[in-house]
């Protein structure tokens, strides 16, 4: 398997993700530049954590418009796996691949602690090597992670199954505890957590592991 | 020429024998820009002109110290072809007039110190002493400070990459109005690849490069050494305002450049 991880200016946990990716994992893992026009030939993507473009419009804002986001939203329309971690997920949002927004925490604090996460589907490749309602121990470090949608969208995800991991202790406000959720098609996930910071022993926790597990199995069969 | 009064010479924190000092080595009355050099780089801040005396009493040599003081940083020999650079510093005064600013951009200066000797930061640890937080008197500043400076450090090492893996907070009485905020950083790196202050070649280029100036920061060095005083309240524009996302692409720019044999020699420029 190739993992392919994105790397904008600001990135900074493209070396985690990669490290998890090739080391943690076993498989290949390559960087692909903010300024690709394609992906090359890679079985999934990542778009990692950090402040892409620096964020300061607003988090995933810039790297909408960056030029490798064109070739990602043509791989994920083509069934292709992406996973956005953190600043990731906030590009996802901000690029129409997942419904959504994620807002200023609702304690107006960045938060940097480990969390607890409640598998909610292991109907997906993200969590294919999971059980329903297994707990992962993963870090969160965000300021701006609180998950908000309307009513109506929170509703579809629930109904459609498409809420993959919820907060055990809400840390951030996030609406109906969302950590993460996948698109309709369900190859392309969002969450705030990161679980490349939980896949080496080192770091406390492998917990975050299953997730890249997830993400091999599926494309192993494909 | 002629225009250096003794009024200018006090706003540059100067003292009236230093600047007899300064005519001496000019061998004429210097500049309105030469001035601002010898004021920064003759600041505390920059020079440690008071506290070095205390500084040399402290052991810097052994077989595992592979650079000790005078660069950017220090470096230890960890073993297997590995070594660390570290470094700590102060930024108590900026801290005290502009926590949020005054803390981040200490961060950020500590991390620029390690990796121009060619180290990528992995760690940041802080030593924190404030006042007591629910004094009568003292108690709003002091939580007001607190939260500023750990909102400032937290933004500055997330958005730069770096965890702050620890560090130690204490309040004492004797901290009301004068916070110490001492930031560490480290580096790993191999042995082998360690870059120095110096180049020596005729021809070769100087290139400065950094974040974009603005009216921030200005006399930042010598403010940063002077005495606490109510006044110091009104130099919150000489606290310059960290920009993080900068200083990363420095840093990737910087270890990228220092892979190839075209770096003669870098140096931090800091508050200089």
């Amino acid at each position: 398997m190739r993992f392919g991880v994105v790397v904008f200016p600001g990135s900074n946990c493209d070396h985690d993700a990669w490290y998890a990716a090739s080391h943690n994992l076993g498989h290949e893992a390559e960087y692909i530049w903010h300024d690709s026009t394609t992906i090359g030939s890679v079985d999934a993507v990542i778009l990692p954590g950090g402040f892409s473009y620096g964020d300061y419009l607003r988090c995933g804002a810039i790297a909408k418009f960056s030029k490798v986001m064109r070739a990602v939203k043509q791989f994920a329309s083509d069934g292709g796996l992406v996973i956005g971690i953190c600043n990731g997920f906030q590009i996802l949002v901000e690029s129409g691949m997942l419904p959504g927004a994620l807002i200023r925490n609702r304690g107006l604090k960045f938060i940097c602690r480990p969390v607890r996460l409640v598998t909610m589907t292991a109907k997906s490749p993200f969590t294919s090597q999971t059980n329903p309602g297994q707990v992962l121990r993963v870090p969160i470090a965000h300021g701006e992670g609180c998950y908000y949608a309307d009513e109506r969208t929170l509703d579809e995800l629930e109904a459609e199954d498409r809420v993959v991991f919820r907060y055990l202790d809400n840390p951030n406000g996030s609406l109906r505890d969302i950590a993460g959720i996948l698109s309709r098609g369900r190859n392309v996930m969002g969450m705030m957590p990161h679980p490349e910071r939980a896949s080496d022993p080192l770091m406390g926790s492998t917990d975050g592991l299953v997730v890249f597990q997830s993400m091999a199995a599926v494309m192993a069969v494909k | 020429m002629g225009t250096i009064t003794p009024e200018l010479v006090t706003a540059h924190q100067l003292s009236e024998s230093e600047y007899e000092k300064i005519i001496r080595i000019l061998g004429r009355e210097p500049s309105y820009t030469e001035l601002g050099i010898f004021s920064v780089m003759w600041s505390e801040h920059c020079s440690y002109k008071s506290s070095r005396l205390h500084l040399k009493k402290l052991p810097t040599r052994s077989k595992l110290v592979l650079q000790g003081p005078g660069e950017n940083a220090g470096v230890i020999d960890i073993g297997d072809g590995y070594a660390i650079a570290f470094k700590i510093e102060s930024h108590n005064h900026p801290s005290f007039i502009e926590p949020f600013q005054g803390a981040a951009t200490g961060v950020g200066g500590i991390l620029r110190d390690i990796f121009t000797m060619g180290a990528r930061p992995v760690a940041v640890m802080d030593s924190l002493r404030f006042g007591p937080l629910d004094e009568p008197r003292a108690g709003a500043r002091n939580r007001r400070i607190l939260e500023g400076v750990v909102a400032g450090i937290a933004h500055y090492g997330n958005c730069f990459g770096v965890p702050t893996v620890g560090g130690e907070c204490l309040f004492e009485p004797g901290y009301n109005g004068n916070p110490l905020v001492n930031v560490f950083a480290l580096g790993v790196f191999k042995k082998d690849d360690i870059f120095l202050a110096q180049a020596r070649g005729v021809g070769n280029p100087v290139i400065y490069v950094g974040s974009k100036t603005g009216k921030d920061g200005i006399h930042g060095a010598s403010m940063a050494s002077a005495e606490f005083t109510e006044e110091s309240k009104q130099k919150r524009p000489n606290v310059q305002v960290g920009d993080p996302f900068l200083e990363k692409l420095l840093l990737e720019a910087c270890l990228e450049l220092m892979e190839t044999d075209l770096l003669v020699g870098i140096q931090a420029m800091g508050a200089a």
